[in-house]
């Protein structure tokens, strides 16, 4: 369909090692791929991994606690395999990430002015005063009023909003080729959400990187992503163009996931529920995950493994039962 | 019909700032001249973005906290001048449910000794029937009784707001305070929790004020809706009214900013620019006229007042005449597709019956290895 990605994930998994030696399988046989321009949207619930993989690109995972296997390639790298000097000459330049909390992700001891040129004369080098200019231009392109002045202030001076455009100026000082925001928005109120979304879909069009969205908000994926990844329990159990994602899903945990969520388009009389409890990751279960919670079950389904099947151009699904349709006509 | 509770022109402003001498220097106004009313066994949500009053509304109406001035009305008493004991008799009719499950239970307390607390405290149930209630009062939020024997820590986030509701419903009352109930939660979770509500709401004749920022959830379950901003209402109306044709420009913005569930929705955008303005010193006439697309020379110096239309449509905008239709702001009816809708139905179907939601709390304990 395209050229080589710019970022590869293959058969990813992650182990985190617990007290009393109890192994939570975090991550388990991730793929997943992102191209040059291309925005992904990594969707799932609470603790179905999809923070862990971003973690994981990274590398920010504890070392000591944590067991990796599998491949990331991004240009040309293994990013599991390469050493810590180079990551860091990666981080911040190449790869840059936005965390959901503006609140503590600025360290309040040091202008933001500091903490953008911080970046930019690491990567980059050059003069500081070439460094506050670019920082200046930055905090322009993000929509900051007046930039000159602000740069100077510390991060508790800025409104919440204001501190997630600052972290977005950042993560953009040296043009990256991919961007990772992890729930970016979840923060914010609805009319800032609106103007951060509005800001990531320009910076898009006008730098050309690459995005991964984390998210839990369906609607936040639907503005701006063009590829769905929807999460369970450690394992990518859909994937697909977003528009088809929306209008024929075809693993029953995205139709309950779409089912559940309150619309402002129709009033249902009753939301959909997902019955149970996401399964131990201590001791995950031998067939589809999602089998305990799931209406369409078959015996077959507790048995193995379901594998990620093709159903349509780029869509696969880790489902036995797909095509849903046929199962309701 | 006379309302189950009426508030009239209520006010409250915290200190800010004082002086040496501990004088008021300068104030936050919280709430500045809020008036609603709300009939049994309905529900009225009040929406707003942060720091615009919802929530110190919601405490006002309990007298958790004392206002500056105005008037609450339950069931025709004045509740200002309600004493101590009157006060606690007053609490047994009206409860809260808080947005964090993890911070409103007491972690050393047991699921039953919090689901008894109440009945002991206004002695509603004789001694040896309290662990029946107990039990009652848990298979009504869909959780099974010898979970009493847990502590909080056991219970995944939505079950601990099913304890949360269980026990603001110890106490039988007439209405209750619910202030983000659902942000917290995950999705699939959440949806329990609303369906979980409006149930209740049905069998027990609840009325509810619902606080959130979360206009896709309060179209689902609210009756009424106020629209809040920097401590004013702007606008209030039936909710299927405000969410068709909402009339003030704020109302409209925050309308248009829920990112929909549908790629590539045709709608009219209004992205406000410009910071929520402090309610340490808000803007003079309008408060919302620093943000507004629409606003003229008057907005800047004359508060508009929140006049009613006659079908109950209340919008504080001196130009709400004059603004152009707002019909594009949601899409018309876009909804499932066929097959989808279907498969949804089916899914729901399905799960009904099946054991009541949430029960298992397997992945919650350590398991031994």
């Amino acid at each position: 369909m395209t050229a080589s990605p710019l970022i590869e994930i293959k058969d990813l998994r992650i182990r985190f090692h617990g007290d009393d030696s109890r192994i939570t399988h975090a991550v388990d046989g991730v793929d997943l791929s992102v191209a040059n321009g291309a925005t992904l949207g990594l969707v799932g619930e609470s603790g179905c991994g999809k923070s862990v993989t971003s973690l994981a690109i990274m590398g920010l995972l504890p070392r000591r606690t944590t067991e990796i296997s599998g491949a990331i390639r991004f240009d040309g790298f293994d990013l599991l395999k390469t050493a810590d000097q180079t990551l860091g000459d990666l981080r911040g330049n190449r790869l840059a990430m936005i965390f959901q909390e503006p609140m503590t992700s600025l360290n309040p001891s040091f202008t933001i002015g500091d903490q953008i040129t911080e970046t930019i004369l690491r990567h980059r080098g050059g003069s500081r005063k070439g460094a506050r200019e670019r920082a200046i231009e930055l905090l322009r392109r993000v929509h900051i009023p007046s930039p000159e002045r602000r740069i100077d202030e510390y991060p508790h001076k800025l409104s919440g909003g204001m501190r997630q455009r600052v972290m977005i100026a950042m993560a953009l000082a040296c043009d990256p080729q991919l961007l990772i925001a992890d729930e970016p928005t979840t923060a914010l109120d609805v009319t800032l959400q609106a103007q951060i979304l509005e800001l990531m879909r320009e910076l898009k069009a006008a730098s050309g990187a690459a995005i991964i969205l984390i998210t839990h908000d369906l609607g936040v994926v639907a503005e701006v992503c063009d590829e769905v990844a929807v999460m369970y329990a450690g394992e990518i159990v859909e994937r697909a163009p977003v528009d088809e994602l929306f209008s024929a899903p075809q693993h029953p945990y995205t139709v309950g996931l779409l089912g559940s969520i309150p619309r402002l388009d129709h009033r249902a009389e009753r939301l959909a529920t997902i019955e149970g409890m996401v399964p131990n990751m201590a001791r995950p279960p031998a067939g589809c995950r999602f089998a305990a919670r799931c209406p369409f079950v078959l015996e077959a389904c507790t048995k193995a493994r379901p594998p990620l099947v093709e159903v349509g151009p780029g869509h696969v699904t880790r489902c036995i039962r797909a095509p849903l349709e046929l199962l309701v006509s | 019909m006379m309302a189950l509770l009426e508030v009239e022109g209520l006010v409250k402003h915290f200190v800010a700032e004082r002086s040496l001498l501990g004088r008021a220097r300068s104030h936050v106004k919280a709430v500045d001249g809020v008036s609603f009313s709300l009939e049994a066994g309905k529900t009225l949500a009040l929406v707003g973005e942060s720091g615009c009053g919802k929530s110190t509304v919601s405490r006002l109406v309990l007298r958790l906290i004392e206002p500056d001035a105005g008037s609450v009305r339950f069931d025709g008493r004045d509740l200002l001048s309600l004493d101590a004991d009157a006060l606690r008799k007053f609490r047994r009719e009206a409860q809260i449910i808080f947005q964090d499950p993890y911070a409103s239970l007491n972690p050393r307390m047991t699921v039953g000794q919090i689901l008894t607390e109440p009945l002991a405290l206004h002695d509603l149930v004789p001694t040896a029937q309290r662990r029946e209630r107990v039990a009652e009062l848990l298979r009504l939020v869909g959780l099974e009784p010898p979970l009493a024997r847990r502590y909080p820590h056991e219970f995944s986030g939505g079950q601990r707001q099913r304890i949360a509701i269980a026990r603001a419903l110890a106490v039988e009352p007439k209405l209750i305070i619910c202030d983000e109930p659902v942000s917290a939660l995950d999705v699939s979770i959440r949806s329990q929790i609303l369906n979980l509500l409006r149930e209740l709401q049905d069998r027990l004749g609840l009325a509810y004020i619902f606080v959130s920022h979360d206009l896709a959830v309060v179209k689902h379950i609210a009756d009424r809706v106020a629209v809040m901003n920097l401590g004013c209402i702007v606008e209030e109306a039936d909710a299927d009214e405000l969410f068709a044709r909402p009339g003030h420009p704020y109302s409209r913005a925050l309308l248009s900013a829920i990112p929909l569930p549908q790629p590539h929705a045709k709608r009219a955008k209004v992205v406000l620019q410009g910071e929520i303005p402090s309610a340490l010193n808000p803007p003079a006439g309008c408060r919302f006229h620093t943000r507004c697309p629409f606003v003229i020379d008057r907005c800047r110096t004359e508060a508009p007042a929140l006049t009613a239309d006659r079908a109950g449509h209340a919008t504080a905008c001196h130009r709400v005449n004059e603004l152009p239709p707002a019909d594009t702001i949601l899409p018309a009816a876009g909804g499932f597709t066929p097959a989808l809708a279907k498969l949804v139905a089916a899914f729901s179907r399905k799960t009904e019956g099946a054991s009541p939601a949430g029960v298992g709390i397997q992945s919650t304990r350590p398991t031994p290895t």
